[in-house]
């Protein structure tokens, strides 16, 4: 599914040149589960934006089905993060001013689905992440957990391929946070998803069947043989 | 004598009163008291020795000496003549509406103004000033053409000029000056500000032999420092818009600006999701639209409510008058309407006020130009916010979206 090769991304902070990435080669197959782990400023979340195509590599290459992300145009990459590509997000990003389904159904925008079919959908994808009660529902009127069920909602509505989580528990107790992982867990298992996430949380690192570590913008890889799910395919260290 | 060069049949009154958008029409009959007091004496005339010499008789007032006769020796000595002048204006005004005519430019000072069944009494009010040169008060007794009038009330002119001397009920003055039915001037008050243009071109093209001055054109006539006032005012106030509506339109577009801002990651979202930056573009444009119209709904109702305010409360503006022909006001509408003598015929139009000063009641008219036109700029600055936000937004990366949580 995503093959990254040499993959680079520099940023300029005043003066001082930050290498975020620094020729990261790493190979993630369809249905894999791969957690993210590493100190701030690591380079996670780069990584995450570059699997994304929400960001350019400064050099290198990420192909996501054989194409380079890395040389598509912003409308390509903007097709491809429509169709194929769910984001869950920390803080939920959730749009305050419309409803848990109105939410849900931006993701379907931009596929140009229709109204009607949109507002059927996104109930059934809430439905499915056990909010089927709270479809119009502010987001300020829902708890933390389940602002995150109806973002994981938006994410999954349109069916992707892939989805990448940014630290989805970071904001969440300890209690929810077990929810939440279970709930990802499940819907990874259940749709065959690629499933990629960044945490801190050493407790939901360890439930990856491959856990990458970033430090100092370069990335090893560990399987973990003794984790719930679909065996991984073999990466390599960057 | 009727002052003025021509009178018009009242029933001008009621076909002026039936044109579209005159609230109410009274007349008015303008008049002058003229008195000449003065002698001829006749020359006498002395056979002399062929000397001329004549010599003239010195008068009063107007008052001329003679000519010296001429002859072949003959003298004409003395004659001539002596006159003295005394004239006053008077006003004829309908006291059956006390709230238009030549009084209502007037404040009442002492006594009372006429009451509505006074049509035909001889009573009057004298302007402060005559009543001043003439030491009348309230209760005295004013002789004209030989009837007693008593004086009810004293009344000082609002705007530098009184439109009479003297006031008196309309039919005693046209009984007076045997000008029964016969007005000189007819007062009209639209009943929309705004509609004065078109009530004064009806009232022109429907009843012929008509002068129509509006208020207007009776500020127009006023020179010297008014005027300086005026320009300085429309100058001030105009620049004064020019310069709230820009602050209006940077304000909205630096307020939909800090929106971006602030919803940064709302729009990052929304491009992470796939939404095409011409999308959320169109997003920001339209929200900012909406604002510029839901602003210029309120911001209608707000300077509806504020011009309704400033016309109920009438706030004055005080000009110091030069020397200048008078005349006299109308109240937020149509002053007069001269019956062929122009400048709604007053009398005292001939009057002189040097260093007098003028008030001048602030009205805010409404129109549907003005507000179409508020409209129109409360959507072209939703767009140019709009336009300036959605710039912002469309260089918003999708990636600042995910920074924001790290």
């Amino acid at each position: 599914m995503y093959e990254l090769i040499g993959v680079t991304k520099q940023y300029r902070r005043g003066q001082e040149r930050v290498d975020a990435l620094a020729g990261i080669d790493l190979k993630i197959a369809q249905g894999d589960r791969l957690v993210i782990q590493g100190p701030t400023g690591g380079g996670k979340s780069t990584l995450l934006q570059m699997l994304g195509g929400l960001d350019r590599p400064t050099a290198g290459s990420v192909f996501l089905d054989g194409t380079d992300l890395a040389g598509l145009s912003e409308g390509r990459l903007t097709a491809i993060r429509s169709r194929y590509i769910g984001f869950v997000f920390q803080s939920f990003n959730l749009i305050p001013t419309l409803t848990a389904q109105e939410n849900v159904e931006t993701a379907l925008v931009p596929l140009g689905v229709k109204a009607a079919e949109r507002r059927r959908r996104a109930a059934e994808a809430l439905e499915s992440v056990g909010l089927g009660e709270r479809l119009g529902h502010l987001p300020s009127e829902l708890s933390g957990g389940q602002q995150q069920r109806v973002a994981i909602a938006r994410a999954l509505v349109k069916r992707p391929q892939v989805l990448l989580a940014d630290e989805p528990t970071g904001n969440l107790d300890e209690t929810t946070r077990d929810e939440i992982a279970d709930l990802l867990e499940g819907l990874w298992r259940e749709r065959g998803l690629t499933f990629v996430m960044v945490t801190h949380d050493s407790s939901l690192a360890r439930r990856a069947p491959r856990l990458a570590t970033l430090r100092k913008g370069r990335v090893t890889v560990t399987e973990n043989p003794k984790a719930a799910g679909t065996p991984a395919p073999a990466g390599k260290e960057g | 004598m009727v002052q003025g060069f021509q009178t018009l049949a009242d029933s001008t009154v009621a076909t002026v009163a039936k044109q579209s958008g005159v609230d109410r029409a009274v007349g008015g009959l303008s008049l002058v008291d003229l008195k000449i007091d003065g002698e001829f004496r006749r020359g006498e005339i002395q056979r002399g020795e062929g000397r001329t010499q004549g010599q003239g008789g010195q008068g009063q007032g107007f008052g001329q000496g003679g000519p010296g006769g001429g002859g072949s020796g003959d003298t004409v000595t003395g004659g001539g003549a002596s006159f003295g002048v005394d004239s006053f204006t008077l006003y004829g005004t309908d006291v059956t509406v006390p709230d238009l005519g030549p009084l209502t430019t007037s404040t009442l000072t002492g006594g009372r103004t006429f009451r509505t069944t006074e049509t035909d009494a001889a009573v009057v009010v004298v302007d402060s000033a005559y009543a001043q040169q003439k030491d009348l008060a309230v209760g005295d007794e004013l002789t004209v053409k030989d009837v007693k009038f008593e004086v009810i009330g004293i009344a000082t002119a609002d705007s530098g000029q009184a439109a009479a001397q003297v006031y008196l009920p309309l039919k005693r003055a046209q009984t007076l000056s045997g000008s029964a039915g016969k007005v000189t001037t007819v007062y009209v008050r639209a009943t929309d500000s705004t509609k004065i243009d078109a009530v004064k071109t009806a009232i022109q093209k429907n009843v012929s032999g008509t002068t129509v001055t509006t208020s207007a054109d009776l500020s127009q006539t006023v020179s010297g420092s008014l005027d300086t006032a005026a320009g300085l005012a429309s100058s001030v106030g105009r620049w004064l818009s020019y310069a709230v509506l820009l602050a209006a339109v940077l304000v909205a577009g630096l307020l939909t600006s800090a929106a971006v801002s602030r919803r940064v990651r709302e729009f990052g979202t929304l491009k992470a999701l796939g939404w095409k930056s011409g999308r959320v573009t169109r997003q920001v444009v339209g929200e900012a639209l909406v604002n510029g119209v839901i602003g210029g709904v309120l911001g209608i109702a707000v300077g509806l409510a504020g011009a309704y305010a400033v016309t109920a409360v009438s706030p004055t503006l005080t000009a110091e008058l030069g020397a200048s022909t008078g005349g006299f006001t109308g109240r937020g509408g149509m002053g007069g309407m001269g019956g062929g003598a122009g400048f709604g015929g007053g009398p005292g139009a001939a009057r002189t006020a040097a260093g007098r000063s003028v008030d001048i009641a602030l009205t805010a008219p409404v129109s549907l130009t003005t507000v179409g036109l508020a409209v129109l700029l409360a959507l072209v600055g939703g767009l140019v916010a709009g336009a300036f936000g959605a710039w912002r937004a469309s260089r918003l990366r999708p990636a600042d979206a995910l920074r924001r949580v790290e």
